[in-house]
């Protein structure tokens, strides 16, 4: 019974964080990326617009929420949920600080898989939308977001498989402990620097944002697989973005930057959750200023890309790493 | 886009991007800043006095005939020695311009024999309900010069007895 009043409180805070998170985000990203394109920003509700997701939040809430006549009704009211869940949920396999105090469940052997699989079910809630909806731009946003989850799981599943061959493990808390031989090079992003690269390519595609924001391409889709919904059905889909750009950072921090480590997480292990947040503060930035940068990418060059650049390389990167790790070459174990 | 293109050009974008932050914002804070607009813009309708305090409009309503929205809608009466408003015979006794109406082209502007209504490039119509954006004489006129008593005026028998006054036109350039 204790463990599962400690896993229940650990799943509120952290569903807490990552709502408050999420919201913030929005607001980061809409300032951030004012500033990038020398505009002011929202700074109306509240002191320097601070209370703007609250107030999005609130009508959101009063809109009326229509379900159109043509939709498959189970289908369409399920899709939502499916985007949301998926995001929340990847978050239980990752470490957020040192020692099993700040870790749901990541000490599963699995982890890694855990990873690969949830993403994949999440890209099912779009599909959904797309199809439910009974709307071309609709059903159009959910076959692009099938198409490009085809051309980019392979690469950064095997883009994942590299880190757990350097790891020589699947769990999560274990991938961050290989991290650490004491200084910053022992980090994953040195020392597999194509994966990394493959990672943040293949995350952004996953997570449909900007430059890879075809499923909901304003100016060809209307908005894609959301078209038909709105009010609060609307806020989920848009929840399940931000929580999974949040996951996804995470994840990267996780493979590629270290985890929770920094210095003094030893003497003071609460430091690390800090260091953690730091990071996927930092990726997040950075997933923010690509938006900014990239144009659009053309549906069939994303396809191509992904199959014709993105899988080969990393086929070769896992071919080449697990060569290095056989021969034993120094800091490949 | 080949590989070398891929590295040499998309670092170009990320960095144009990230020195775009330092710069000043090209948008302002409006309603609180506002850009200087051009002294002929045709904002919202003043009508004008002469130096001595009487109003310019004789409500002869050619603005309103002018008018190709049907805006505008006058009133004329009576002026006379012991309430005078304007010179000569008449003046507006309403005077009313609906603001939602209003197409902002300055045809009353070009109509008036007065140089009375005149289209000034501040103070735009806003308000909440249909009924505050009709604008009625009280809100168009504007006040007459400083140490000059405003209308009626208790005026001497003959002194007024042509509609447009020999004053010099009104410098638009204020």
């Amino acid at each position: 019974m204790p463990v599962l009043l400690e896993v229940t409180l650990k799943s509120v805070v952290l569903v807490f964080v990552l709502l408050t998170g999420f919201a913030y985000l929005s607001l980061v990203e809409r300032k951030v990326l004012a500033r990038m394109q020398a505009r002011i920003g929202p700074n109306r509700a509240g002191p320097m617009g601070l209370l703007q997701p609250v107030a999005d939040g609130l009508k959101l809430i009063f809109k009326e929420s229509i379900t159109p006549a043509q939709v498959d009704k189970p289908m369409y009211f399920l899709a939502p949920v499916l985007v949301v869940v998926p995001a929340l949920i990847l978050f239980a396999v990752i470490p957020v600080g040192k020692g099993p105090t700040f870790q749901l469940a990541s000490d599963i052997n699995v982890g890694a898989l855990y990873v690969v699989g949830v993403m994949g079910v999440a890209v099912y809630g779009i599909t959904l939308a797309g199809w439910a909806s009974n709307n071309k731009y609709a059903a159009l946003g959910g076959l692009r977001a099938s198409a490009q989850v085809i051309s980019y799981e392979l690469g950064m599943g095997l883009s994942i498989v590299a880190v757990v061959l350097m790891a020589s493990s699947a769990s999560l808390a274990e991938i961050v402990e290989a991290q650490m031989p004491g200084n910053i090079l022992g980090w994953f992003v040195f020392r597999q620097p194509v994966a990394a690269a493959i990672f943040a390519v293949t995350a952004m595609a996953e997570l449909a944002r900007a430059p890879f924001d075809l499923v909901e391409a304003e100016q060809e889709l209307t908005a894609g697989f959301m078209t038909e919904y709105s009010g609060m059905k609307f806020a989920l889909f848009f929840m399940g973005e931000y929580v999974k750009m949040i996951a996804v950072s995470a994840l990267f921090v996780t493979f590629f930057l270290g985890g929770w480590s920094g210095p003094f997480v030893d003497q003071v292990p609460i430091l690390s959750v800090g260091y953690f947040a730091l990071k996927v503060v930092a990726c997040l930035l950075l997933m923010i200023w690509a938006r900014a940068t990239l144009p659009r990418m053309r549906y069939d060059r994303l396809m191509g890309f992904g199959w014709k650049v993105l899988t080969p390389v990393a086929i070769a990167n896992v071919i080449v790493t697990a060569l290095l790790i056989v021969l034993g070459v120094p800091g490949y174990r | 886009m080949g590989l070398k293109e891929v590295l040499t050009r998309i670092p170009v974008g990320f960095i144009t991007v990230l020195k775009t932050v330092t710069r000043k914002p090209v948008t302002i804070q409006y309603p609180e800043e506002q850009k200087p607009m051009s002294a002929r813009f045709r904002g919202r309708h003043h009508l004008k006095r002469y130096e001595d305090g009487l109003e310019r409009c004789i409500g002869c309503a050619l603005c309103a005939a002018a008018c190709p929205a049907d805006a505008i809608y006058v009133e004329a009466a009576e002026n006379t020695n012991e309430e005078r408003y304007s010179p000569g015979e008449r003046y507006a006794k309403t005077y009313e311009i609906n603001m939602l109406r209003c197409i902002f082209c300055g045809y009353c502007e070009d109509a008036c024999p007065t140089n009375a209504i005149v289209l000034e490039p501040i103070e735009f119509p806003t308000g909440y309900t249909r009924e505050s954006l009709i604008y009625t004489k009280s809100m168009l006129l504007e006040s007459p010069p400083i140490n000059v008593p405003a209308t009626p005026q208790r005026t001497p028998p003959g002194k007024y007895d042509r509609a447009i006054l020999p004053f010099p036109p009104i410098d638009e350039s204020q």
